[in-house]
């Protein structure tokens, strides 16, 4: 919303500064969001006469002025058609900026000819797109500075003027009046009383008005005047002065004077060419599919239930957003019907919002327009109508009724305090209630008709804090729990952070990705499902919810691997998404490894990151975690990973904790990434919390007796997997052995395809005596055996 | 018996190295050594002579013995220092490499958040990304015409032509936390809700995706002067500086009265410094809560009240660290998450301090 200074004045009579005011708006909810003072773009101007002025010697369209300004006569090279001798001209001086071509001048040669300034035009001053020739001013002495010659002559050209951010729940202040009534309540000066105006009718207007019973709740009053013989045309000099200080183009008079008073007491109107209506106005619900030419030169169809302004042609309006265009008036317009309706703030919303339509109108009609000035705002449309463009004026045709919104709630003097915290005495709280239109009588507050928003005894107590200013709260101890600070956080918060630690703590960068990935990286994991699919992304990169953190990280490394970082270790840890409904999501941890373990260097330790990587990683975060030290791996995990080298942490066979493996080598090459590219993911919520017990741990049983380890070596099927055997082992006696390791493996070479050895060394810790050879001997045994049976491995010798 | 002596205790000064010192030993006390075999000698001799002269071999031996003991150290001693002497290295060389992992600032100030609020007895509140438009909007006062919807730049869930539920909506605000926890903890509460939300807009200052942490505390009797003081603490701890804050009336649907709060800075030299200066800058929303909101939540407006407030995690880490781009938060630059990352055990805490 914007407004000028002398428009504000116009409501408002106040002596305090534009500051003054400014502050006084933001802190009251009025957010200022920029003022404009075109005095200070105009400041260095100062006026020059013209002495005389020749033709250029080598420019038909240029001449050479001799002008007299406060320092003096220049010489000035001026290609304005209207540069005469005798005109007063604003000069700008070699130093300073013009605003309307933005350069900063200075002394230069036009066509051989030197120009020591440049008088301006409108447009270079940026007062308005005039450019015809260069101002010149009817009165003025030498040397005067320019602002100080509109300030007296012309205030209107440095108006100041200011932007407001309008919340939702003040519609009131759409209107220049509303804002003013708002500084009056804060003391910054006082409300101007308004013109209570009546205009008679003299005839009765020949077109009629109905509104449909389907059409009663999005449209319960609507107020028509004819006036006859109008002269149209241009407005006045200030009413296009206002209305381009606040971006509007002025149009022609009649609909200058809508938009006046759509700004100046948020009363929109509309305006018809009562000769080119034909029959009787009619509001009723469109059946969907009617339609309508309107003023944005585009043609809207109606859905069913939106409200249709209709003659007997058909559709000549969208109710409350915009007229159309082949009834609307134009500078040719002698009979004219003014519209001032009151249309249902749901009704408009939901229809601007599905015919994408925007409009003074809308926005302010969505809001809430004030219902009980329909009718004044009507009069006094018509009195400036008749005051500046004559007619005649017809009696109101009126269909409907105000709606009736009067209420009242109750007005608690100790509210304020008690919800705020800010002592403010009663006869200041009525004091301002009373500035804002409230009547407060017998403990209530009865809401004036332009407060659609005041729902509630707690908006009552806002308006007083509010206007009382919240800048004046002094802040109170909130009182704080007894002793020492407990912990708040969850044991599956404390998890998720533990893991997120844990990822930093093994070398990885964490990232955070974008929740949204593109079809295609959701295709590759197995998301790109219409469930897990965004209805209006804002671009094909950002279209589905992502299944995996594993597309955004691989992502990220092809990005760093094209600014020449080949070794990553990124991780991520954020919510991943099985569907589109909420609670479709989990936490989840993913790591990626790519390219080599280390950079290069000079101990060539350094090696390319393999399966073995991700599985201790994963393993470490698993332990962060609390997880059980045993779990059961598997295969059969997604299709993004090499179908061989990866295995799935679970606990027991269902419970999947998570994945490790290499990234299946075609989803590399899909998303742009060099591998090697291994990875994990952990899902830290499937883990269950360990049961509750003390901090106590359990005792440590120590043994001083000597502990035994013994190695075997057995040759099984390349297929054969290591954890078969290590578990074949531990069976064999589970009191005495104490750990089972791989400690070796190789395969091939004289073993023969196909076939593996795999080195073992299991520790044996006795409890009561120290072992002799022979029991030794017979837990190796049993060890022999039990593996041989699990898994037909032959033992070597 | 003293030229045996001087002849083998010279020897062993003499000897050069480990192996001339063995021949020597072996020479004089090895099975067939010098020493040795007089000592076999004994045996034929008188009782009387044979105490004697044992007891000057035993002597001889022993000195012989240790002589031999304290060359070997000797020579130990001189090959050691030889070797380390020839064992330079060029410790200029870099060190083995290891990887230096990196938390996020978002991680970070999450939890820095997490532990100023802690210690004002506010709990940590989570809950799904993706809302219903009942969450997201009606329980806080934000009914289907409202114009707040449309500017909040909703993204909603695909729904199929002929489906007549409403759509999910990614929710726009961390605000249905607060909604699901007063559903699900009653009153009194006091919480905040860290965590992603979602807004149709990408430009220079707007990423689809960002952080907030809304906070909510509700009790039998608190007030806006409690809610300023909560925000002044946390802005004072979060920045390590005494920091004040300016409340303005504005409006949000789901709070009654409702203020924008500015926190206090200075802009001087193109820089945002917190705390110092009478400049301010908006950095929250906040207010308290709408009884509406409190019904919408099974909570009696009559027995309780309380106040919300919401501000983005990543706003405020931009603030104190200094980070210019909020778009680069989600770009993933090596370069990016080494300079503007924390290291794994920098886990903020206050009797540490949460600034790093």
């Amino acid at each position: 919303m914007k407004f000028t200074l002398s428009w504000l004045r116009d409501h408002l009579e106040t002596e305090a500064t534009l500051d003054t005011i400014t502050e006084a708006l933001t802190d009251l909810g009025l957010e200022v969001e920029s003022v404009t003072d075109p005095a200070a773009a105009l400041a260095p101007f100062t006026l020059a006469r013209v002495l005389e002025a020749h033709q250029h010697p080598e420019a038909d369209r240029l001449r050479v002025c001799r002008v007299l300004t406060d320092e003096g006569e220049r010489q000035i090279v001026c290609g304005a058609p209207n540069a005469r001798a005798g005109i007063v001209a604003v000069l700008a001086k070699p130093g300073d900026y013009v605003p309307g071509i933005d350069v900063t001048l200075g002394t230069s040669k036009i066509r051989g000819v030197e120009s020591q300034g440049m008088m301006c035009s409108e447009r270079e001053m940026q007062m308005s797109d005039e450019h015809d020739g260069i101002i010149e001013l009817p009165s003025g002495e030498v040397g005067e500075r320019f602002v100080d010659w509109l300030a007296a002559n012309d205030p209107a050209r440095i108006d100041p003027v200011v932007e407001i951010a309008i919340t939702p729940n003040r519609p009131d202040a759409m209107g220049v009046r509303g804002i003013a009534r708002d500084l009056a309540a804060r003391g910054i000066g006082r409300l101007k009383p308004a013109p209570d105006v009546v205009v008679p009718g003299s005839f009765t207007s020949a077109t009629g008005v109905t509104i449909d019973d389907d059409a009663r709740e999005g449209c319960p009053l609507f107020l028509l005047r004819e006036i006859r013989g109008v002269k149209n045309g241009p407005s006045p000099r200030w009413m296009q002065d206002r209305l381009r200080a606040i971006g509007l183009r002025p149009k022609n008079f009649l609909v200058d004077v809508t938009n006046f008073f759509t700004h100046d007491r948020n009363r929109p109107l509309h305006v018809f060419d009562a000769d080119k209506l034909r029959g009787n106005l009619r509001l009723h619900a469109a059946r969907g599919g009617e339609s309508v030419l309107a003023l944005d030169g585009k043609t809207h169809v109606f859905g069913a239930g939106q409200i249709v302004i209709a003659d007997d042609s058909g559709p000549v309006s969208i109710a409350g957003i915009m007229g159309g265009e082949s009834t609307g008036s134009g500078d040719d317009t002698v009979n004219v019907l003014v519209e001032a309706a009151w249309f249902d703030p749901v009704t408009t919303a939901y229809t601007g919002r599905a015919l994408k339509l925007s409009s003074d109108a809308r926005y302010r009609f969505e809001r809430g327009v004030d219902p009980a000035f329909t009718r004044p705002g009507l009069e006094l449309a018509t009195r400036m109508i008749l005051d500046h463009a004559g007619g005649e004026p017809g009696e109101i045709v009126q269909a409907g009724a105000v709606p009736d919104t009067a209420r009242a709630w109750r007005f608690d003097p100790q509210a304020v305090e008690r919800i705020v915290g800010m002592a403010i005495p009663e006869s200041d709280q009525i004091a301002t209630l009373a500035a804002l239109g409230f009547e407060v009588r017998d403990g209530m507050a009865q809401v004036p008709s332009w407060r659609p928003d005041v729902q509630g005894e707690a908006d009552i107590v806002e308006e007083v804090a509010r206007v009382a200013s919240l800048g004046r709260l002094q802040g109170q101890p909130l009182p704080r729990p007894e002793g020492v600070t407990r912990p708040v956080l969850t044991p599956a918060q404390v998890r998720h952070g533990a893991a997120r630690r844990q990822a930093a703590a093994l070398g990885y960068n964490e990232c955070v990705s974008y929740s949204f990935i593109d079809r295609a990286a959701a295709v590759l994991f197995g998301g790109e499902d219409e469930a897990r699919m965004v209805a209006n992304p804002i671009s094909s990169e950002m279209t589905h919810m992502r299944p995996s953190l594993l597309p955004g990280l691989l992502r990220a490394a092809a990005r760093n691997q094209a600014r020449g970082f080949t070794d990553l270790a990124l991780f991520e840890a954020g919510t991943v998404f099985s569907g589109g409904e909420p609670g479709a999501q989990e936490f989840e941890i993913a790591g990626l490894l790519v390219g080599r373990d280390a950079p290069r260097d000079v101990h060539g330790g350094e090696r390319k990151v393999d399966p073995f990587d991700a599985k201790a990683d994963a393993e470490a975060v698993l332990a962060a975690i609390g997880a059980p030290e045993r779990v059961m791996l598997r295969r059969g995990a997604g299709t993004w990973w090499h179908p061989g080298r990866h295995g799935i942490l679970g606990l027991g066979p269902k419970v999947a904790m998570g994945v490790f493996g290499e990234i299946h080598p075609r989803v590399l090459a899909a998303l742009d990434v060099k591998g090697p590219a291994v990875a994990f993911t952990i899902w830290p919520d499937r883990v269950p919390l360990p049961r509750k017990q003390g901090a106590a741990r359990p005792a440590l049983v120590l043994s001083d007796l000597q502990p035994v380890e013994r190695d075997f070596a057995f040759v099984v099927d390349r297929r054969t997997e290591a954890d078969a055997i290590t578990a074949a082992a531990r069976g064999a006696d589970k009191a005495l052995i104490a750990d089972v390791r791989v400690f070796d493996q190789f395969e091939g070479g004289s073993l023969g395809a196909g076939r593996k050895s795999v080195a073992i060394t299991v520790r044996l810790e006795p409890k009561t005596a120290t072992l002799t050879e022979a029991e030794i001997e017979a837990v190796a045994a049993k060890v022999v055996d039990k593996v041989t049976k699990a898994t037909g491995a032959v033992l070597r010798g | 018996m003293d030229a045996l002596k001087a002849k083998y205790l010279d020897r062993i000064a003499s000897a050069a190295d480990e192996a001339a010192l063995e021949e020597v030993r072996l020479a004089a006390l090895g099975k067939k050594g010098e020493i040795s075999l007089r000592m076999r000698g004994l045996g034929g001799m008188e009782p009387e002579a044979r105490a004697a002269t044992g007891a000057a071999l035993n002597a001889l031996r022993d000195e012989i013995d240790s002589a031999l003991r304290a060359r070997r150290a000797a020579l130990g001693d001189a090959a050691l220092d030889a070797r380390l002497a020839d064992e330079w290295l060029d410790v200029t060389l870099p060190a083995r490499p290891r990887r230096q992992g990196t938390i996020h600032p978002i991680s970070q100030v999450r939890d820095e958040v997490t532990a100023i609020f802690a210690d004002m007895g506010f709990a940590v509140a989570e809950g799904p990304e993706i809302e219903s438009d009942w969450y997201n909007f009606d329980a806080l006062n934000i009914p289907g015409h409202h114009p707040a919807r449309a500017e909040m730049d909703t993204f909603y869930m695909h729904r199929d032509p002929g489906d007549p539920r409403p759509p999910a909506v990614l929710r726009t605000h961390t605000s249905p936390v607060q909604i699901r926890s007063m559903e699900t903890q009653g009153a009194p509460i006091r919480i905040i809700c860290p965590g992603r939300v979602y807004r149709a807009d990408y430009d220079q200052t707007h990423t689809p995706n960002f952080h907030q942490v809304e906070g909510l505390a509700l009790d039998r009797s608190l007030t806006m002067a409690n809610l300023k003081w909560v925000l002044e603490e946390f802005f004072s701890a979060y920045f390590g500086t005494r920091v004040k804050t300016r409340f303005r009336a504005s409006h949000f649907p789901f709070t009654e009265p409702s203020a924008e709060v500015d926190i206090q800075c200075s802009f001087e030299g193109g820089a945002v410094h917190v705390g110092e200066g009478d400049g301010w800058l908006e950095v929250l929303g906040s207010g308290m809560v709408h009884p509406k909101v409190l019904r919408a939540g099974g909570i009696d407006p009559h027995e309780w009240q309380g106040f919300a407030f919401g501000m983005g995690i990543d706003r405020i880490a931009m603030l104190k660290y200094g980070i210019p781009d909020l778009r680069s938060f989600f770009d993933s630059d090596l370069r990016w998450l080494r300079h503007y990352g924390f290291a794994a055990l920098d886990m903020p805490a206050l009797h540490t301090g949460v600034a790093r």
